[in-house]
Order: structure tokens, then sequence, then C-alpha cells
């Protein structure tokens, strides 16, 4: 077998991120939903890191590492909403926080 | 060797990924999350990027899934009774995911990514750094303010309602 070329990965990276976007649109657990976005952030990395394999330098690495600091970030804040949200609404289903509804 | 890991890791992350949206309990979703995280640290490595490899098992299969474990723990999400998603939201996403994937297919079709020979850059700890601190150094910083912010915020969000009894003196 010949080794993976630049576009398998970008393959994988793709399937990856519509698998993610999939998984925003078809859950109703928020916790979920920001688990989906975490495989979307993932997918970006992937295709990353596959072009700084196949562009010869260490900058899309680079990248990737200020992703993973954000994603840290962004899942803490993210997480610290979901748990205040519990506390007013008592759920972190979707379908009930309706609160903007008309 | 290197085609079938390659392979292989692909397909293990894809399944991963597609149980994590699917499963009906949030801890099975979160556990497989940490397994897919875990394939795609192979895949780094197959692209050379051993740094990130390291870093996405100890931030991501570590310290940010023990903080989806924790808030599953305390927000005691039981298993979803009725079905995890309508059937409406099921079309929903495949048509979303379907959408995306051709678009994106279009163009990854491209003839020339084909031909784009492999890079000799190694992601080693010492090449990552160097660049890090040398031409990125701004950036690092700028991180690293981001994640304060994050902390202080998180702190702001979480701290107990006050109760109506101990109002601030000044008002």
């Amino acid at each position: 077998m010949e080794p993976p070329g630049l576009n398998h990965w970008l393959v994988v990276s793709a399937m990856l991120f519509c698998i993610g976007a999939a998984g925003v649109v078809l859950r109703r657990n928020l916790l979920v939903v920001l688990m989906s976005l975490e495989i979307m952030l993932n997918a970006a990395n992937l295709a990353l890191v596959a072009f700084s394999r196949y562009g010869n330098g260490l900058d899309g690495q680079i990248f990737v590492f200020f992703v993973i600091t954000v994603a840290a970030a962004e899942v803490a804040v993210g997480l610290a909403i979901l748990v205040a949200l519990y506390r007013l609404c008592g759920t972190v289903r979707v379908s009930d926080i309706a609160t903007l509804k008309l | 060797m290197e085609a079938a890991l390659f392979h292989l890791f692909s397909f293990l992350t894809l399944a991963g990924a597609l149980l994590v949206i699917t499963r009906r309990d949030p801890v099975n979703a979160a556990m497989l999350l940490v397994l897919t995280f875990f394939f795609m640290a192979g895949l780094f490595v197959l692209a050379h990027a051993w740094f990130l490899a390291a870093a996405q098992i100890l931030v991501y299969a570590g310290a940010i899934m023990v903080l989806f474990l924790f808030v599953i723990m305390l927000l005691d999400a039981k298993e979803e009774t009725r079905r995890c998603f309508g059937r409406v939201a099921g079309v929903g996403a495949l048509a979303v995911g379907g959408a995306l994937l051709a678009a994106l297919a279009g163009v990854i079709r491209d003839g020339r990514l084909w031909r784009v020979p492999a890079g000799d850059a190694e992601g080693t700890t010492a090449a990552v750094g160097r660049l890090l601190f040398n031409t990125y150094l701004l950036p690092f910083e700028v991180a690293s303010v981001l994640l304060l912010a994050a902390t202080v915020g998180v702190i702001v969000l979480i701290r107990a309602p006050r109760r109506p009894d101990d109002a601030p003196p000044s008002a």
C-alpha cells in the first residue's frame, strides 16, 4: 500500500467535521452538543497538522497548539454556562430551554 | 505499514466520533470521545507531530474530558428516557452533514492535492518550542491572558447566587 497523501488526510478531516456538525444538529442534550463542537475543532486540527506535514513547516502545528489552548478555555466557560443554566432552568435539554422563543 | 496504520486510526477515529453523537448515555459518549482523542493522537504521530500527540492526550483526553465528566456527575444527567433525538433532527443532521461533506469533497477532489510530497518537518518538542518562543512569542503570551480571562470568567459564572438578605452595603 502506498503511503497516504494529503488528500487522504483531508478526507478524514472533512468526514470528522461533518460528523461533528451532524451531532450539533442531532442531539438535544447540551453536553453532547458541546462534545460535538470538540469533534469539529479536532477535525480542523487534523487538517492543520496534515498541511503542516505536507507544507514543509511547523507553523500549522503551532496553530494547532493555540487551537487546543482556546478549546480548553472554551470548554471551561461553556461548561460553566451550562451549570449556571442548569441552576436556572433545571435542565440541559435544548428543547426545554425555550425562554427566548416567541 | 504507515498506510495500514493510517487507515486503522482513521477508521477508529471516525467510528468513535459516530458513536459519540449517537449514544444515549452522556457518560458513554464522553468515554468514547476520550477514545476518539487517543486515536487522533495516533494520527498525529503518523503525521510526525510528536509534541501535539502528547498535548492532545494530556489536554484533550486528560483535562477537558475530566471537566466534562465532572459536569455530567454534577448535573446527574440521567440516561435520556425518550429517544435521544427526533426523526426531524435525524433528517436535518443527515442533510447538514451530507451537504457539508459534498462541499468539502468538491475542494478535496482537486488533483493537485494528490501529488504534494510529504515534507521533512519533525514536530518534536524542541522544534515546536523553538518556534513558539521566538516567532510566536507574542501569541503565546496572549494565550496565557486568554486562559486567565477564562478562569476569572468561570469563577464569576459559577459563583453561588447571592441571597436576598446580604445585599451589598452600598445599596
